[in-house]
């Protein structure tokens, strides 16, 4: 159940290459300073780039492969993507974000049901609201969750504490190591603290 | 108040607009789409045609519909030939004359609201599982539907007003064609039609602040809405 990962791309005069494989239950951090390209492997692996060259395999499924002319498009590559600036529906409450992709997934797909993932990131009380009217924190959870419904392969997590103070952090670092130890998910986690890496006990890829 | 002939004209000026928008409605908002995502050749002329009515002379477009719309124009012939539609000197042909003018004014607040659409949410759409399609109508259409109300009851507003276009290619047919515009011209004519005109002027300044005031108010909401994309 491995994501395997190798992507070339020219982005702004700028070389990003990176190649590694993301292993279930195993955090995988993707690290370096920013504007070194750490968005732009997510944004490929989730099908939102197309990278110049490559190949991107998850389970022995091919979502892209430039030698074949394979390119999944994000919307069958089941990639839990949490974006840095989140990106909730903000006409849409609470709970029509977090069952956005689940009401389209068939029955058999699903691996999760609303209600579990609701009591797993503690949104229950939220669910009538609109996302601007959300904490970091909260607003972060629910964008967790949408991802977790869309019964991903993967999770993609781009800089998931960069939008809370400290104290919140704590938490949504819980979280994290949950979906880790009892989703078994593999996780691609995108960060430029080395904290984070060490709390997380991450595999480390670094980019320059 | 008014009499009934009056309110025969203002609601057969009702009438020819609600029709011209409802039927212009998903032509401009496609063309809109088109200007505001769309990459193709020709991208700067098809801005330019679209905005025409907004510049040339309504005389000139009514004289170009009743070339092309007349009894021996092109597309009169067809629809008479096809379908048994007269729009010559007709209610609907002064609906095609006001849909004509009020296009260019509907497409540029549709394109704003367009333009205004967060494509980073677009993105997160796709990665959710939903399709291209699906992204627009779960996602891209609500997002700029402030910004389409408020184009078509701005286009409404000027369909009410419609005059030159409309009267050159329908003429001034009492009950037809005659709608709150021309029929303010009537009178002017009459000996004694001071009053008439007056009331119906009032009337044509009232529907007019009250589009307005809507459109404007809806725009505003459309961009409150749009604007935060990042959800915290």
């Amino acid at each position: 159940m491995a994501l395997e990962v190798d992507v070339r791309l020219i982005r702004r005069g700028r070389a990003i290459a990176a190649r590694f494989t993301v292993e279930p239950a195993q955090i995988t951090a993707l690290f370096g300073p920013s504007g070194v390209g750490k968005t732009s492997v997510l944004d490929m692996v989730a099908g939102l780039v197309r990278p110049d060259a490559g190949r991107i395999a998850m389970d022995g499924t091919v979502l892209f492969d430039s030698a074949a002319g394979v390119d999944c498009p994000p919307e069958h590559r089941r990639c839990g993507y949490v974006f840095q600036d989140l990106r909730l529906f903000p006409h849409r409450r609470v709970r029509d974000n977090l069952l956005f992709a689940w009401r389209r997934l068939p029955p058999s797909a699903r691996w999760m049901t609303p209600d579990e993932a609701i009591g797993f990131l503690g949104v229950g009380h939220l669910l009538d609201r609109l996302p601007a009217t959300l904490s970091g924190g909260e607003a972060q959870r629910v964008a967790i969750g949408r991802a977790l419904l869309s019964a991903p392969r993967f999770l993609a997590l781009d800089e998931p504490l960069s939008s809370l103070d400290l104290g919140r952090r704590d938490g949504i670092l819980a979280v994290i190591e949950r979906i880790r130890d009892e989703l078994r998910l593999p996780v691609l986690y995108v960060t430029h603290d080395p904290a984070e890496i060490s709390r997380l006990q991450a595999r480390v890829i670094e980019l320059a | 108040m008014l009499s009934s002939e009056e309110w025969g004209i203002v609601a057969l000026s009702l009438k020819v607009s609600l029709v011209a928008i409802l039927l212009t409605l998903p032509i401009a908002y496609g063309l809109a789409w088109q200007l505001a995502r769309g990459r193709f050749p020709g991208k700067v002329l098809l801005d330019a045609l679209v905005h025409l009515p907004l510049v040339v002379p309504p005389v000139v477009t009514g004289w170009l519909l009743l070339i092309l719309f007349g009894a021996n124009g092109p597309v009169g012939r067809w629809l008479e030939a096809a379908f048994g539609i007269t729009v010559m000197f007709r209610w609907t042909g002064a609906a095609l004359a006001s849909a004509i003018m009020a296009l260019p004014l509907m497409v540029r607040a549709m394109r704003l609201s367009i333009e205004g659409v967060d494509r980073r949410l677009e993105a997160a759409a796709r990665t959710l599982g939903a399709g291209p399609w699906q992204t627009f109508r779960s996602v891209s259409l609500p997002l700029s539907l402030p910004g389409v109300l408020a184009g078509a009851v701005l286009g409404f507003a000027r369909s009410l007003g419609e005059f030159g276009a409309t009267i050159t290619f329908v003429s001034n047919i009492p009950g037809e064609t005659r709608t709150l515009p021309l029929a303010i011209y009537a009178a002017l004519q009459l000996p004694g039609g001071d009053a008439m005109v007056a009331r119906l002027a009032g009337i044509s300044i009232a529907l007019s602040l009250l589009a307005l005031i809507l459109s404007e108010s809806l725009a505003r909401r459309g961009h409150r809405h749009a604007g935060g994309g990042d959800g915290a």
